[in-house]
């Protein structure tokens, strides 16, 4: 039954390709008939008027030429249809006849439509974009020839140009639509491609419509466009059919086209349009380098300084897929030793150009402007031949060792602390006992380390204001991890927005310190914080000491109330807001957060009185100074009282003494002694 | 060993032991008194250190003592502990009076104006102006009686500084349950009057108690009569010879005499007493150097 089948659908398969061939050859038969008919007067009718060059009309107010060139016409690949092929709707019409509807290309041919009303270009007409182009635009009307003929519109040599009407600089479609590329025309013509087709009339090299097919022009983010990552190999490869072996570093050929979006996709490193033949040095390939460099005891002759690369350290690096002579550019494959030809160091922006142009305004970069030899460039941190990922825990900038590597430098007695003049000190080992710091060593890599504050490569002091530790900027920095408590923030008193307050307010460093964070349910932040707010509010915190929780605060008790346990931490607010933890109507609810039970009038008691103020706290001044009276005048009383008594007291003990003496030197009975004494 | 070495042995211990008799002393304290003034020199002790580091937490001298004391929270226990004590010592102290009025008197108003009394009368202002004369070379030393001026000064300060510091205390003790009837800045006000009263009470006990009751010249290295309980008849002829003339008028007198202690205890006794006035100093050389030169 099924083998049944199979023979039967072989076999009218053969069949319908015998009968399509016949077709084919038929109609190809025919078509080569009619221009040979035709060719005699193509469109005579129309060119009594059209072939005059005189012949205008007037549309939107202005003169438009209806000249129509005969013996182009009659050359071209439309000659056979004569006019009425295209300008269908005139057909049997006779002068003077109405202007003709705009000519519908796609009713023949039907395949390019379909392509181009999915074209960037067709969607763009569909919207009524009247810089879009048109089949007319880049083809013709009445002088269409087959694209291998010279004088076709779109003969490859001349493409860029067509494409060029609009991709260049300075033309309304560049000025008005947005456009990755730039200078499109201008590089292209630069390119190694330029080169070829244009200057030396390689006609084969490829032109905008190589790449970018002629009808169907997407956007590379479109999946389905030519020039999309998961396609581009594949564009290029039409020509460029064994590129593998050129790049047999870069580039595992079986790989690439199967799952060209874990590699580099062609654009990566040959830039669209500007694809030159000298920045990649001629296909140099890592062995060529290590032929050499593979030997442990080459040195550089001017310094003596080591030039061995160890292979085994560059294939676990994070540039294990890259050239040595993209990163050494420069070198000449042509010379025997191809590095001779480098003049420049490694310059790693010419792939990372975004970190780069960051680097180049950071501190760091500053000083490397200057020629600083202090100032850290990118192998000081990253590595050479070694580089791996901040992902990869042996990477000098994976989370947890970023540390210490900004400890190289900034470490106290180091090269960048020495120069340090801020108030910073002892960063590194600050950092390390703080918060960020005790969980990082225990192995939290998501906590903050130096460059989750300072960033990586945009590191700036802290009085610029780009600096992402300026001022106006912690909160937001802060509030990367720390999201809530930013919220709360910008809401308290202290922000500027609430407050409009214009001297400078806390931010989260003024109260956390910078680098020595603790957790603030540690004894040493609970037992300093009052300092810490003390240092603007002078007033208030100085009488915090003279109450209760001040004072026994300061005998470092930790329960009891500190600053922010009453006004809140982040969401501190006046004590007139009605949010604010010591509103009317909130404020027995935060006392009774350790006093259970307390009342509106509990909370009356004053946590900032003093009793020197006479004029805002009279009963309290009064009572001390009440008190304070009482006392002097028992210890002035009870002080003379026992002056006077002294010079008595003395007289008392000698008369005391002599009796004693006296008992001592005639011994008698207690009787008489008694008596002596009395008589004393 | 011979028969008339053992006699001989026997006969000197016996007279060893009749010579080594201790002398009979006049009693001036019952047991219970004696009792309740040692509970009140540790109560008052502790809650003068325990409390005296939370008016001066300024000084170093505070922190430091805090610390030893095992932090704030725990010289927070103690000092509420020793509170209880001093209650306890009010407290026993007037049931003792109530049933000494049972036992002696047959009304509230003969113990409160009987010979016996604490309370001030026409004598003490007398024998006061008599004093002052006395010390200014304008008469002789009054005969004192059981009760001297002074004396009396020192017991109702004491019922006074309990009345004034235990009420605030309490209150700051117990703050909410307070806050129910009173406003809360009476708080900040018992906290003044609490620590300024407890000031006084240090200071005055620690200077002017110390030289009045225990130091006195005359009386010097210590006046004990409050542990032991008794002084020698000679002391108390010539120190309140109005209570003992009325005692040898009465025919009391041998009622009062009993034994004195063994040295073993006065030692002990004078060891803890100066044990108690050391800190007491100690106390009012701090108190002295935190209010004048670490006042804040």
């Amino acid at each position: 039954m099924a083998e049944t089948n199979i023979a039967r659908s072989k076999w009218r398969a053969g069949l319908g390709a015998i009968i399509a061939t016949l077709l084919a050859a038929v109609f190809s038969l025919v078509s080569w008939e009619r221009p040979v008919r035709a060719a005699d007067q193509p469109g005579a009718e129309c060119l009594a008027c059209h072939g005059d060059k005189s012949t205008t009309t007037t549309r939107a107010g202005k003169t438009v030429s209806l000249y129509v060139d005969g013996k182009k016409f009659a050359t071209s690949v439309h000659a056979s249809f004569g006019c009425t092929g295209c300008h269908a709707d005139l057909e049997g019409k006779d002068f003077p006849h109405p202007t003709p509807a705009r000519v519908q290309c796609g009713t023949c041919h039907t395949a390019e439509q379909e392509q181009y009303t999915r074209s960037l270009h067709g969607k763009a007409i569909a919207r009524g974009d009247a810089l879009a182009p048109r089949c007319v635009n880049c083809h013709g009307n009445h002088d269409i020839y087959p694209v291998k003929d010279s004088r076709s519109a779109v003969a490859p040599l001349k493409v860029p140009f067509v494409c060029g009407q609009c991709h260049q600089e300075g033309t309304p479609v560049s000025r008005n639509r947005t456009i990755a590329q730039d200078n499109i025309l201008e590089n292209y013509s630069e390119s190694i491609h330029g080169e070829a087709l244009l200057k030396k009339g390689l006609a084969v090299a490829p032109n905008c419509a190589t790449c970018h097919t002629a009808h169907s022009i997407l956007p590379h983010t479109d999946p389905a466009s030519s020039i999309n990552r998961r396609n581009i190999a594949a564009t290029c490869t039409k020509c460029h059919s064994q590129i593998e072996i050129v790049h047999r570093k870069i580039i595992r050929g079986e790989l690439w086209e199967k799952q060209a979006n874990v590699l580099p996709s062609c654009p990566d490193c040959h830039q669209p349009h500007k694809i030159r033949n000298v920045f990649y040095d001629l296909g140099m390939a890592n062995a060529d380098c290590m032929r050499c460099h593979a030997d442990e005891k080459l040195h550089r002759a001017r310094d003596g300084k080591s030039m061995y690369v160890s292979v085994g350290e560059v294939s676990h690096s994070r540039h294990n897929k890259i050239a040595c002579s993209q990163c050494h550019s420069e070198v000449n494959a042509s010379h025997v030793r191809p590095c001779e030809t480098i003049t420049r160091g490694v310059d790693c922006t010419s792939c990372h150009d975004e970190i780069g142009k960051l680097y180049v305004t950071s501190i760091h970069g500053q000083l490397n402007g200057k020629n600083d030899p202090n100032a850290p460039t990118c192998k000081e941190c990253h590595g050479t031949h070694g580089i791996l990922g901040k992902q990869d825990p042996q990477s000098s900038t994976f989370a947890v060792n970023v540390p210490g590597l900004c400890a190289r430098c900034h470490r106290e007695g180091q090269k960048a602390a020495v120069r340090y003049t801020g108030m910073q000190h002892e960063i590194i080992a600050n950092y390390t006992e703080s918060i960020h710091g005790t969980l990082l060593k225990n192995g939290l890599t998501v906590t903050a380390t130096c460059t989750s504050c300072h960033t990586a490569h945009h590191i700036l002091p802290r009085s610029d204001p780009a600096s992402s530790v300026n001022a106006n900027n912690v909160p937001t920095m802060c509030g990367q991890c720390h999201h809530g408590i930013e919220e709360q923030f910008e809401n308290s008193i202290h922000a500027k927005r609430v407050s409009g307050y214009s001297k400078p307010l806390p931010v989260c460093n003024d109260c956390h310190t910078a680098h020595s964070i603790h957790r603030t349910d540690e004894n040493s932040f609970r037992l300093n914080v009052m300092t810490t707010c003390g240092r603007c509010h002078e007033q208030i915190a100085a009488t915090y000491f003279e109450t209760y929780h001040g004072k026994v605060s300061r005998l470092g008790y930790t329960k009891a109330a500190k600053c922010y346990d009453c006004h809140g931490a982040h969401d501190v607010l006046a004590v007139t807001d009605p949010r604010s933890h010591l509103s009317r109507t909130n404020v027995a609810a935060t006392c009774g957060k350790c006093h259970a039970g307390a009342t509106r009038r509990f909370a009356g008691y004053l946590t900032h009185a003093t009793h020197h103020d006479p004029r805002k706290y009279p009963f309290l001044f009064y009572t001390f100074w009440g008190m304070t009276t009482l006392l002097l005048v028992t210890f002035v009383v009870g002080g003379v009282h026992t002056l006077l008594w002294l010079p008595r007291a003395f007289q008392m003990r000698q008369e005391l003494r002599a009796a004693e003496a006296e008992d001592a030197a005639k011994p008698e009975t207690p009787a008489s002694k008694n008596k002596e004494n009395t008589d004393a | 060993m011979p028969n008339g070495e053992l006699a001989d042995l026997v006969e000197r211990a016996a007279e060893r032991s009749r010579t080594a008799r201790p002398e009979l002393q006049f009693v001036r304290f019952t047991r219970l008194q004696r009792i309740l003034h040692i509970c009140m020199i540790v109560s008052f002790i502790t809650l003068a250190l325990t409390g005296l580091t939370l008016k001066f937490s300024y000084t170093k001298w505070a922190a430091m003592l805090s610390h030893l004391l095992g932090g704030f929270e725990s010289a927070g226990n103690i000092h509420r502990s020793a509170a209880i004590v001093m209650f306890g010592v009010f407290v026993t102290h007037l049931v003792d009076l109530y049933r000494l009025k049972k036992r002696e008197h047959t009304s509230w108003r003969s113990l409160v104006f009987g010979p016996g009394s604490m309370v001030p009368n026409r004598t003490d202002l007398a024998e006061l102006v008599a004093t002052l004369k006395w010390f200014v070379g304008l008469g002789k030393r009054p005969a004192y009686g059981r009760w001297t001026y002074w004396e009396k000064f020192d017991y109702f300060a004491v019922f006074w500084g309990i009345a004034v510091i235990g009420s605030t205390g309490l209150t700051l003790w117990f703050p909410v349950f307070f806050t129910r009837f009173i406003p809360g800045s009476f708080l900040n006000v018992a906290t003044i009057i609490h620590s300024d009263e407890a000031l006084l009470a240090t200071g005055f006990i620690f200077t002017v108690h110390f030289f009045n009751t225990h130091l006195r010249p005359e009386k010097f290295p210590m006046d004990i009569t409050v542990f032991t309980g008794r002084m020698p008849l000679e002391e108390l002829k010539r120190d309140k010879p109005r209570e003992y003339e009325a005692l040898v008028a009465s025919g009391k007198l041998e009622e009062y005499m009993e034994e004195a202690y063994p040295p073993i205890v006065t030692r002990t006794i004078r060891a803890f007493a100066w044990a108690a006035l050391a800190v007491g100093f100690s106390i009012v050389l701090w108190i002295i150097y935190a209010v004048l030169f670490a006042y804040r």
